[in-house]
């Protein structure tokens, strides 16, 4: 049986300034919309937030930038928020650029005991600049290291109350990765259903990951709504 | 003026189709290399990859098949096929990675004679990030760049060496722009076909390393 919070607060109030927490989430979809609201009520500082994107200006993680809640971000693009741009250049926000795949992996090297791996993604580009690099069968590779977190942001579909999870479509992306990479990882789902009500074979990502839940409504706004015609 | 801006777009993607074949798994990058999907001929079989965690891209949604939780990797609400598959992003650019892609459609700033890539960042400018770009250029086993010939000063984008931050070296295969079609080889670039409406030493003229004209060159290709 897993803690189970009331609301977005109470899951985040424990984050103390300076943690280093890791976001689920690609764009808008999959990020824990109510741990985020959450963070901008706890008020707390100095957060280092590791996560594919930075939200948009008024909503997901872009609350908490334009709040001055976070002072370092490494993620792969934040091309959405002209609010981090504005940081950025004031040097209010320190920023990590790395390869989206580069990314996944070292959070799940972080979750998986794995300190750092060699890939090929950024050789011969800044990206590699100051980094270790050695060749492989005639092709050179860049050693990048594990990441980990004091805590773990994510979201799922569907929990039961062992922390058992299940995403729905492409809002799965990083979450697994960063459910194993967080000291305590907290998962926000749509719905928590009893223990036993989810199949062990469909199960995404195992409850032995999962320190807490919380059950809340998604407001899922759509960044690119494309539609076609007739 | 737009619309011979997106005739140039359109141009450019439906001969970018034809380097795709029954049966491939592809990634389609941002922007215009994701209109090359509307011209994929309904005799291919064709798996489109989405790296945010989806293999089987379909068309857009009709307006009440919208789902939030179904985008592609330009943010943009889809549809996925019968017999798709989702995943996460560390499987997602590990079929990257390790070379199950069979080709990978880019867009591209600058690229040099040696296959180098520049498409992601301009000094000065906003850096937004690379997102998947670094990724794919070293896993899918065929890179094509997609991009105008020339800049919007009219200055060539293919060129000696990138004067923009790499996102790869010695990745690029093949460069399809309005005016030809381009393979980076161990001897140098050599141009394989050339648009309609283009000659050869406009062609030339318009790309800043010496190129070799292929044997078999076909001129108003397309």
């Amino acid at each position: 049986m897993k803690r189970q919070f009331m609301n977005g607060y109470d899951a985040v109030k424990d984050i103390a300034d300076g943690s280093t927490i890791m976001v689920g989430g690609f764009g808008l979809v999959g990020i824990p919309e109510q741990m985020i609201l959450g963070l901008v009520e706890s008020g707390v500082k100095g957060l280092t937030v590791i996560s594919n994107n930075c939200g948009v200006d008024d909503w997901g993680l872009g609350l908490l930038l334009k709040n001055h809640q976070i002072t370092k971000m490494i993620g792969s693009y934040v091309g959405e928020n002209k609010e981090f741009e504005r940081q950025v250049l004031s040097g209010e926000l320190e920023v990590e650029l790395t390869p989206q795949g580069t990314l996944a992996e070292r959070i799940r090297a972080g979750g998986a005991g794995i300190p750092a791996f060699y890939t090929p993604a950024g050789v011969g580009t800044p990206v590699a600049e100051g980094k270790e690099t050695r060749v492989f069968d005639g092709k050179e590779y860049v050693l990048e290291k594990g990441l980990k977190a004091d805590y773990s942001l994510i979201r799922a579909l569907k929990a039961d109350e062992m922390g058992n999870l299940i995403y729905n479509k492409t809002a799965r992306n990083f979450n697994p990765m960063i459910a194993a990479a967080g000291k305590v990882t907290l998962v926000e789902v749509e719905q928590i259903v009893p223990t036993g009500m989810i199949e062990p074979d469909q199960i995404h990502t195992p409850g032995i990951y999962v320190q807490g839940l919380l059950e809340a409504v998604q407001e899922k706004r759509i960044e690119r709504r494309t539609v076609r015609e007739g | 003026m737009k619309g011979i801006k997106s005739n140039v777009r359109e141009r450019i993607a439906r001969r970018a189709e034809q380097e795709i074949e029954s049966g491939y798994y592809v990634n389609l990058g941002i922007g215009m290399p994701t209109l090359v999907a509307n011209y994929i001929s309904e005799d291919k079989v064709v798996v489109l990859q989405s790296e945010n965690g989806l293999l089987g891209i379909g068309e857009y949604p009709a307006e009440d098949e919208v789902e939030p939780d179904l985008i592609n990797a330009g943010k943009e609400t889809v549809t996925a096929i019968k017999g798709a598959s989702y995943f996460n992003s560390a499987e997602s650019f590990g079929m990257i990675r390790g070379g199950h892609i069979d080709l990978a459609i880019l867009g591209g700033m600058e690229v040099s004679s040696q296959g180098d890539l520049a498409n992601w960042m301009i000094p000065g400018k906003m850096i937004k990030g690379m997102g998947g770009a670094m990724d794919l250029v070293h896993g899918a086993q065929k890179i094509t760049v997609i991009m105008d010939h020339v800049n919007k000063d009219g200055a060539p984008k293919i060129v000696n060496g990138c004067s923009l931050p790499l996102t790869g070296k010695g990745v690029v295969n093949r460069i399809i722009t309005d005016r030809a079609v381009l393979d980076v080889t161990n001897e140098g670039l050599v141009v394989r076909e050339i648009a309609n409406g283009f000659t050869l030493e406009e062609v030339k003229n318009s790309t800043e390393p010496d190129i070799i004209v292929s044997a078999s060159i076909r001129y108003d290709a397309y």
